[in-house]
């Protein structure tokens, strides 16, 4: 497995993360950047890109995917090289004090330093409350994404879900399934209006099942393979599907997941640091932005940017050991692109 | 002068309930209530309807609040596990109006 090599591996690459690569950037510093996200934005891309945000010095408003894109402007002279989509498991030290960062794909970051931009924790999907519903997930017939669509070629496939994933999916997967059915729990869909009709339309071809007004009640199978799904109704009457495959597609949810394994001091949910440059109690280990705490902490993006310059100053003595950090601002000294 | 006390009445994930006393006049959502009374609320989109992570169930006094908007439904309908009584409570504005009213907070998915 080949090992990016990098000065600062930062963990999420949300505006926070994303700015960290320019205070870095002016210290000389690379950085490589990983998010579970398949985009880089964090919360603002995922959650609210059309909001405007108020509080950013220097904006009386800025649309929050409008500020990413102005952060990833801000950044290319320093170019940044990103992870996206796999979720950071493990630090491993190395003997002289670097650190492995290891992704849920097997990937390796190599960096003298890690900073965690984590936010409110990776984004993952929401679970239905179904019992039994760890035992199928994966290879067992329950997927959370849609991988690689010819898996499904000629299988029998249950999505559940309302917005533009159930709806694009369901699209896209009706003509390479045996047999599909979309199950939503109201009578309209929260997604894209010409995705919502054709679905409509498929359904009213008798290309797809829909079952509106449903819930998934159950899944059931055998020595960890999925065969059935319980969906019942309005009358809350369970009807069982024969299936292969089950996708619920209930949108994402942040979770601190590995972050809480890594020796750090959290305090609910958050990671504890030094004030001084957003150090945690292990040597090398940063954090910044929402995911740290510290007395007075306050979870704005203006506090993540401080947070970030701060931290790079810091973070200097561990990529350049035999070099001394001068302060320059770039009014004086300009920005030298890498 | 006399200040209405705003009574809710939260049961916990553990099953525990709790009185929450809420001053009038304290223009918090039911959600920055339940943040503040250290009950394990996400919020992660900080109160814009967003996100549903602050998702609660009425178990009594649904009528004391105000109808759904199109924002909240659209979430609510996002959550694997809503009911008919599911509300967002960042969309519950705090008021004498909902003084009584008994909630359930279950554990974030």
């Amino acid at each position: 497995m080949k090992i990016i090599e990098t000065d600062i591996a930062i963990i999420g690459a949300g505006p926070v993360g994303l700015f960290a690569v320019f205070e870095a950037g002016l210290l000389k510093m690379r950085c490589h950047l990983i998010d579970a996200l398949p985009q880089v934005g964090g919360q603002l891309s995922e959650i609210y890109p059309r909001k405007p945000i108020y509080d950013i010095p220097g904006y009386p408003t800025i649309d929050a995917q409008d500020l990413v894109d102005r952060l990833m402007e801000q950044i290319a002279p320093f170019n940044p090289s990103f992870t996206l989509g796999e979720r950071v498991e493990q630090l491993e030290k190395q003997e002289d004090g670097s650190y492995h960062v290891i992704s849920n794909e097997g990937t390796i970051i190599h960096a003298q330093v890690v900073v965690i931009a984590g936010g409110l924790g990776s984004f993952e999907p929401r679970r239905p409350d179904l019992r039994g519903i760890l035992d199928y997930e994966g290879r067992g017939g329950v997927n959370y994404f849609v991988k690689n669509p010819e898996t499904y070629r000629d299988k029998r496939v249950v999505i559940a879900g309302g917005g533009d994933s159930a709806l694009d999916w369901t699209i896209y997967l009706s003509d390479v399934a045996e047999h599909l059915t979309l199950v939503h729990r109201s009578e309209t869909f929260r997604g894209a209006p010409d995705s919502a009709q054709k679905v409509f339309n498929l359904a009213e071809q008798g290309k797809i099942d829909l079952l509106l007004q449903s819930n998934l009640s159950s899944v059931h199978g055998d020595n960890g393979q999925l065969q059935q799904v319980g969906v019942t109704d309005k009358s809350k009457e369970e009807t069982l599907l024969n299936v292969d495959y089950l996708i619920p597609l209930f949108g994402l949810s942040p979770k601190l997941g590995p972050i809480g394994e890594w020796g750090l001091n959290i305090e609910k949910s958050a990671v504890a640091v030094d004030t001084f440059d957003y150090s945690t109690n292990v040597e090398r280990i940063y954090a910044i932005g929402d995911i740290n705490t510290y007395p007075g902490k306050l979870k704005l993006i203006l506090c993540g940017f401080h947070e970030a310059a701060l931290m790079c100053q810091s973070a200097f003595k561990y990529v350049y050991p035999n070099e001394k950090l001068s302060f320059k601002y770039t009014t004086v000294n300009g920005i030298h692109a890498f | 002068m006399n200040t209405d006390i705003i009574r809710i009445q939260v049961e916990g994930p553990d099953n525990h309930v709790q009185e929450l006393e809420i001053p009038d006049g304290i223009n918090l959502s039911l959600m920055e209530i339940l943040k503040a009374s250290e009950y394990d609320i996400l919020a992660t989109c900080g109160g814009m309807a967003l996100c549903a992570t602050c998702h609660v169930q009425v178990l009594e006094g649904m009528e004391k609040l105000e109808e759904r908007n199109d924002a909240e439904m659209d979430m609510l309908d996002t959550l694997p596990n809503a009911e008919d009584n599911s509300r967002l409570a960042c969309q519950i504005k705090v008021s004498p109006a909902i003084d009584g009213l008994r909630i359930k907070v279950s554990q974030n998915i």
